[in-house]
């Protein structure tokens, strides 16, 4: 009994070390500078097989895959924090190397070092002219997040009608709408709109401000526009408040909110 | 790979057979102090660093092409072999967290469910090889002094590792690999099933079945095959009982006489484990309770139960890259004796399987780090065995001792090298040492059993893709050890060895 305990206490001595210093290894992104030359040793290792040598999408597993993978060299990016039709940042790249997409095979690649995330960022954008020639676009500002509340969401779900959203996404977010079948990226690639039932997650993020984000800047390269135009803040907000609901499974402040008026029923009224 | 050549495929399977690995090796008996000591260790350290220098300058260096594991889960993941492994089969840190979190990327594409119904996660691993093995002390009737020096070289075979592993279902993760001798004879080397991500959480992972031990510096991917580098030492070492200073218990020289157990930290065990880790799996821990019958089926031993945790955290260091810092410990305990009962017919009573009694605690307990700078890694591991002497003596627990007896103890130290020149090349060098604390006999000479083994090798693979991989890995490697041949001198042994091993 003696012997374990020692065993026991040494290792979880070591542990509980290991979990305090867990909370201090959050290295921000500030602190990094991305290298070129680690970055062209670490690509072929980790993106070239679906990105290819050359970055254009063509890699040896790319006939495999679907969706298709990034074509670096045309410089277009889905996950960004810029306007429509501008470059995203280095740390946008980095956020989506970190966090992957959800629904491609495109894995989170939070385990590798953030060195060596950066590192590949600042090899990747070689492969477009774009980044030679022109600056990333300045990021949005997302405002504070308006209260979720019944009217929010009733209104969402509006929104939702109104900016003609089912036709891709469906009328209960499975991305069955009647325009689904004929979506093709800038590629002329079949790109299926997302399934918002499937996940908790986006493909640029988590969270609500990840989605006010995205209905911001717009998808560049898929049908997915930038509704900046189109939508006030606070309607951005009331959108991203109804689209939740449509993640069912999800325990969320906003599923809890239309639970408790009354359920789906609610919102039934405004839908086909 | 598990099961590669016959040997290394005894040395972690076969309990009888660990034995034999473990006793391999010899000592000189008019020897009373073995010559090694601190500049002795530095000595052979240097020559072997010179030696890894040298191999290093003259290696050849492959242009660096497409490269890379298992290609069950290249085909699965659409993820190039490299992606996991800094050379098949060791993983790297983003091959470690996609075990650890139950072989998946964390995207809805993981199910298996979204995949083709032409895929079957199977894959295979095979190896042959020439190889020259040289013991420098074999017991022989023919010669007069009872040892003489034996080489042997030939080609040869490795048995197969079938592979079946990947999900059942999103967050149910499995293995079942049936593995064979190079006769074919199969056994079950792993087989389990992991329920990943309870509660929502990656801190919660529950696996059940027969599977490798949470070991970080893993045997199972070790990246040399040979008889004499294809393990690791002090993941079997066993303490011997030095014949010159027991009387009581009649024992031969270099064989841990009627120990009671087989352990092997790189055995794969029965048992259940929690695990976890951090999302970004910098931070990993593991709890294990195992049946104590070092991964032995259908209930050998007694009803005993052993432990083993580990926990590892990676830090980064920006210039350098990823350095991960780890520790574990095993807490086991292994019956002395057994109920027997005398076949009709027979004089000689057997064991009753699963009756163990009396039983005595033996410890392995140690710390690792996984040191990277750019292109070389740098492996250094310690660790500290422990057993009661009624284990390695085999003396039933009811019964008093030998005078002079004490519970044996060894320190075990390893250094790693790798260095990855290109996915497609890798060159390795180990060297391990291992020194007795505490003999079972206070009497016994303290360096009986001390141990020395280095290994080298390269491993080329010149194609590595999601569908199949092929592998070039010349290697040599040598194992030395105090006072364990037949006449209690020292003994070596070495293998020079070029095998191909192979997965499809």
């Amino acid at each position: 009994m003696k012997v374990f305990l020692r065993g026991a206490m040494f290792v979880g001595a070591i542990a509980l070390g290991f979990a305090a210093c867990a909370v201090a290894q959050n290295v921000p992104l500030g602190t990094l500078t991305g290298h070129f030359k680690q970055g062209e040793a670490a690509f072929p290792r980790y993106c070239n097989g679906c990105h290819g040598v050359r970055g254009d999408g063509k890699g040896t597993l790319a006939p495999y895959l679907d969706p298709k993978p990034r074509d670096y060299t045309m410089g277009v990016f889905k996950c960004r924090s810029t306007p429509t039709g501008s470059l995203p940042t280095d740390e946008d790249l980095f956020n989506t190397m970190t966090r992957g997409i959800v629904t491609a095979a495109m894995p989170p690649w939070a385990p590798l070092p953030p060195q060596t995330r950066i590192d590949i960022v600042v090899y990747l954008k070689g492969f477009s002219p774009r980044f030679a020639n022109e600056a990333p676009g300045i990021p949005i500002v997302i405002p504070a997040e308006s209260p979720v509340t019944v009217s929010s969401i009733k209104h969402g779900a509006e929104l939702y009608q109104k900016l003609a959203c089912a036709k891709c996404h469906g009328a209960k977010g499975h991305g069955d709408g009647p325009d689904a079948p004929t979506l093709f990226n800038i590629k002329h690639e079949p790109l299926p709109p997302y399934d918002f039932t499937v996940t908790e997650r986006f493909k640029c993020g988590v969270t609500n401000s990840d989605l006010y984000r995205t209905f911001m800047t717009g998808m560049d390269g898929s049908p997915m526009l930038s509704y900046a135009d189109k939508l006030t803040p606070d309607q951005a907000w009331d959108l991203v408040h109804f689209v939740r609901t449509l993640q069912v499974a999800r325990k969320s402040k906003e599923n809890s909110v239309l639970a408790e008026a009354g359920g789906q029923k609610l919102l039934l009224p405004s839908q086909p | 790979m598990n099961s590669l050549f016959q040997l290394i495929q005894n040395c972690r399977l076969n309990r009888d057979e660990v034995t034999v690995r473990t006793i391999v090796l010899s000592v000189r008996p008019d020897k009373a102090s073995y010559s090694g000591g601190q500049s002795a260790i530095v000595g052979r350290v240097a020559r072997f660093s010179y030696s890894v220098t040298l191999a290093i300058l003259l290696v050849f260096v492959s242009s660096s092409q497409k490269a890379s594991g298992l290609p069950i889960f290249a085909k699965k993941t659409g993820l190039r072999c490299s992606a996991c492994h800094e050379a098949w089969p060791k993983l790297n840190t983003f091959g470690q967290a996609f075990r650890d979190n139950g072989y998946q990327i964390g995207n809805e594409r993981d199910s298996p469910r979204y995949l083709s119904p032409l895929y079957w996660p199977a894959g295979a691993r095979f190896a042959t090889a020439w190889h020259r093995e040289l013991n420098t002390a074999q017991a022989t009737d023919q010669s007069a002094t009872g040892v003489q020096p034996l080489t042997t070289q030939g080609f040869d075979i490795s048995g197969i590792d079938l592979w079946f592993a990947g999900l059942l279902e999103k967050n149910i993760s499995f293995v079942v690999l049936p593995s064979s001798d190079e006769y074919g004879n199969f056994h079950f080397e792993s087989g389990w099933v992991r329920f990943d991500n309870l509660l929502k959480s990656p801190w919660m992972n529950v696996k059940v079945g027969r599977f490798e031990l949470d070991n970080v510096v893993s045997e199972k991917r070790i990246l040399t095959l040979s008889q004499n580098g294809g393990t690791y030492q002090m993941y079997h070492y066993l303490p011997l009982v030095d014949p010159k200073a027991n009387s009581a218990t009649p024992v031969v020289a270099g064989e841990t006489g009627a120990s009671t157990t087989s352990f092997g930290l790189g055995d794969n065990q029965l048992g259940l484990e929690v695990a976890g880790h951090s999302h970004n799996d910098y931070t990993r821990y593991s709890l294990s309770l195992l049946t104590s019958s070092d991964g032995a089926v259908n209930l050998p031993t007694s009803k005993g139960y052993d432990t083993f945790l580990a926990a590892s955290r990676q830090v980064n260091i920006n210039s350098l890259g990823p350095q991960r810092f780890g520790a574990f410990s095993y807490i086991g305990q292994s019956p002395t004796e057994y109920l027997t009962q005398t076949p009709s017919g027979s004089t000689a009573p057997a064991n009753i399987p699963g009756s163990g009694y009396g039983n005595k605690d033996f410890t392995r307990t140690g710390v690792f780090a996984l040191l990277s700078a750019k292109k070389l890694d740098v492996v250094p591991t310690y660790m500290h065995g422990a057993e009661s002497a009624d284990i390695a003596l085999g003396i039933p627990a009811n019964e008093t001792a030998p005078k002079g007896v004490q519970n044996p103890g060894w320190n075990g130290r390893m250094l790693e090298l790798y260095y990855t020149q290109n996915l497609q090349f890798i060159v390795i060098a180990r060297y391990e040492d291992i020194r007795n604390t505490r003999q079972v006999f206070a009497s016994s000479v303290g360096n009986y059993g001390d141990l020395d083994a280095e290994t080298i090798a390269l491993r080329w693979m010149p194609f590595m893709h999601s569908r199949a991989g092929l592998a070039i890995c010349p290697e040599y490697a040598k194992v030395h050890q105090v006072g364990v041949s037949a006449i209690e001198t020292n003994k070596t042994l070495s293998s020079a060895f070029i095998g191909l091993d192979f997965a499809f």
